[in-house]
């Protein structure tokens, strides 16, 4: 197991470096010259010349690389153009609060998932399975930013019983829950039907069916546990794509997260947030890759001989 | 265990001779009711992209201020927006914009996943692994967030919109195409025609490539679905299609502020979204089951 790990880790070092350069990158990219643009419309040649002396822009590019690796290492992406502050505090201040919201939305996904997914197996092709394989379709096929401002018309401009956006207590997260979990909880129901009745199909679940266990002891010792090994690497990608549904999600409830952070930073062209922020979600992205890839090799040896 | 593997040479031969394979595999298409509906969905949507400027009653970009946010009615079907349009008509040419933006985007995608998917899968060795590590990099950004990022260097548009949604999905083509190219390089006909003399290219084009076209075509169906809620979700943000082009996460992203008064200019435009991915899923997942000869039954 721990050369599996150590494996895995090695194999992380060229996606990290990949993640680095192409956050780097979107600077450079940007068409004209990056100082101008950062500095805006109006700015004078001094502010430009301040920007690019402050951001290290007349320096050469392997130069400027190095400063941004060795920065980005310890945690330092300068300070936002904007407000001043120091974009290391805004990133986990903003990505603090996004983790929340994703395992906010994990909890309903994966409770909603779980289930719709465990009923409609052991009664296949009965009513609430094709409901429930319905809604998953619907679940799957909704754009997140749509069923937020839905759940935003029905439950807090209708019904008033829950709040439209902003932060404070759990309350606030129910809604943005629901929204963004919606899509994972689809594709874990349908993954979870499928693995049990695959796993139903075993000989191991016949002779304990023929042995004469209840049902009940039949599905949830012996077939479950088998059948939630696939389901476990979906929970950790489904955890990941969360960070990328973040972006509207936060954006619709008004939430102060790390999508709206480098939407916000887009807009206002604070290229050093920006930077900041999609170096945040890709490596926090990448090693929720590698814990799911862990996990799943604990509960399945045979993933670690491959 | 399969037909394929089960069928006799006399069966397949009768198969064949009654109508070929394009005619076994367009009846067993048929068969599958949720494929039938996801292909009808997107037919309609196809030819109402396609006929909008002969279909729309009105200027979907001029509208008449007085005539903001009316209900349904006789003159117009789905009532006004803010700007008194006609939204009707802004659904209907949204529906051309978007399949623009799906189209190029995964045309794009296309092309460069499966070139790479091919050199990769082909190739093996060091062009394999660099590949794929540039690959696993790409899909290092979770979601939206890659196309965000192009966004951001290469400022909002529409021309933006549909490379960032097209290079976004390049990984999963190349992934793809490398995985039954892998699978495919050892069979017998890829040995018989090396030893004919065969050169790579001619081995890639004429064996390996035509045999990779079902999960090619599966996947392109199923990118459609992806890209839209991609593009109308970037646009959405302000960061994809600019005003006063009709694209439904725009037109979503604008309503947000007559939810109260007017939910139906928040409601089409989501349903209009909805309603194209559902039917490019079940399409693809049609495809999927049809082409796939493991789940033949």
């Amino acid at each position: 197991m721990i050369a599996y790990i150590l494996r895995r880790l090695l194999m992380l070092v060229p996606v990290l470096f990949g993640v680095v350069l192409v956050s780097f990158s979107l600077l450079h990219l940007v068409p004209g010259d990056p100082a101008q643009i950062m500095a805006g419309e109006v700015a004078t040649a001094q502010d430009i010349a301040r920007i690019r002396a402050e951001y290290g822009l007349d320096k050469p590019l392997v130069v400027q690389f190095g400063h941004f690796v060795w920065n980005a290492a310890r945690g330092d992406f300068g300070i936002s153009i904007q407000s001043r502050h120091p974009i290391k505090e805004l990133l986990f201040q903003r990505l603090t609060f996004t983790l929340q919201l994703s395992l906010a939305s994990i909890l309903v996904a994966s409770t909603i998932g779980l289930l719709a997914g465990m009923i409609s197996s052991t009664r296949q092709y009965s009513v609430f399975d094709t409901a429930s394989m319905l809604g998953a379709l619907f679940g799957i096929s909704m754009p997140i930013f749509w069923l937020g401002i839905l759940l935003i018309l029905v439950f807090a401009v209708k019904l008033h019983w829950l709040p439209s956006g902003g932060t404070g207590s759990l309350r606030y997260l129910v809604l943005p829950a629901i929204a963004l979990g919606s899509a994972s909880a689809a594709v874990i129901a349908r993954m979870t039907r499928a693995s049990m009745l695959e796993v139903a199909r075993q000989d191991y679940i016949r002779t304990a069916r023929a042995t004469g266990y209840a049902e009940r002891v039949v599905i949830f010792r012996h077939a479950l546990k088998n059948a939630m090994i696939p389901v476990l690497t979906v929970f950790g990608l489904e955890f990941g794509y969360m960070l990328g549904g973040a972006v509207l999600t936060e954006t619709v409830f008004s939430l102060p997260g790390i999508g709206r952070l480098l939407v916000e930073g887009i807009f206002m062209r604070d290229y050093p947030v920006v930077q900041g922020a999609m170096m945040v979600v890709g490596t926090t992205f990448v090693l929720v890759n590698l814990l799911t890839d862990v996990a799943y090799a604990f509960f399945d040896p045979r993933i670690r001989y491959d | 265990m399969s037909v394929v593997a089960t069928e006799t040479l006399r069966e397949r031969y009768e198969r064949v001779a009654a109508g070929g394979e394009l005619a076994d595999l367009w009846r067993r298409l048929r068969r599958n009711r949720a494929a039938v509906v996801g292909a009808g969905i997107v037919l309609v949507f196809v030819l109402l992209a396609v006929l909008a400027p002969v279909l729309v009653p009105y200027n979907p970009i001029q509208g008449n201020l007085n005539d903001r946010l009316l209900p349904f009615s006789g003159t117009h079907w789905l009532g006004t927006d803010e700007l008194g349009r006609d939204l009707l008509s802004r659904i209907l040419y949204g529906a051309r914009v978007s399949l623009q933006i799906q189209i190029v985007a995964v045309v794009l995608a296309l092309i460069v996943g499966v070139l790479l998917g091919s050199l990769s899968g082909y190739l093996g060795g060091y062009v394999d692994s660099l590949i794929m590590r540039c690959m696993d990099i790409l899909l290092a950004f979770p979601g939206i967030f890659l196309a965000l990022g192009i966004i951001a260097a290469l400022g909002p548009g529409l021309v933006n919109l549909m490379f960032a949604a097209g290079i976004s999905s390049i990984p999963q083509f190349a992934r793809i195409v490398r995985a039954s190219i892998l699978s495919l390089k050892e069979r017998e006909f890829v040995e018989a025609a090396l030893a004919l003399g065969s050169g790579s290219s001619r081995i890639m084009f004429r064996h390996l490539l035509p045999n990779c076209l079902a999960p090619i075509i599966v996947q392109s169906t199923l990118r459609m679905a992806t890209v839209l809620l991609t593009a109308s979700g970037l646009s959405f943000l302000g960061l994809g299609v600019q005003p006063p082009t009709p694209e439904w996460g725009a037109m979503l992203s604008n309503s947000r502020s007559y939810l109260i008064v007017a939910p139906h200019v928040a409601t089409i435009p989501g349903v209009a979204i909805m309603v194209v991915v559902v039917g490019f899923n079940l399409f693809g997942d049609g495809l999927r089951d049809t082409l796939d000869p493991r789940l033949r039954q």
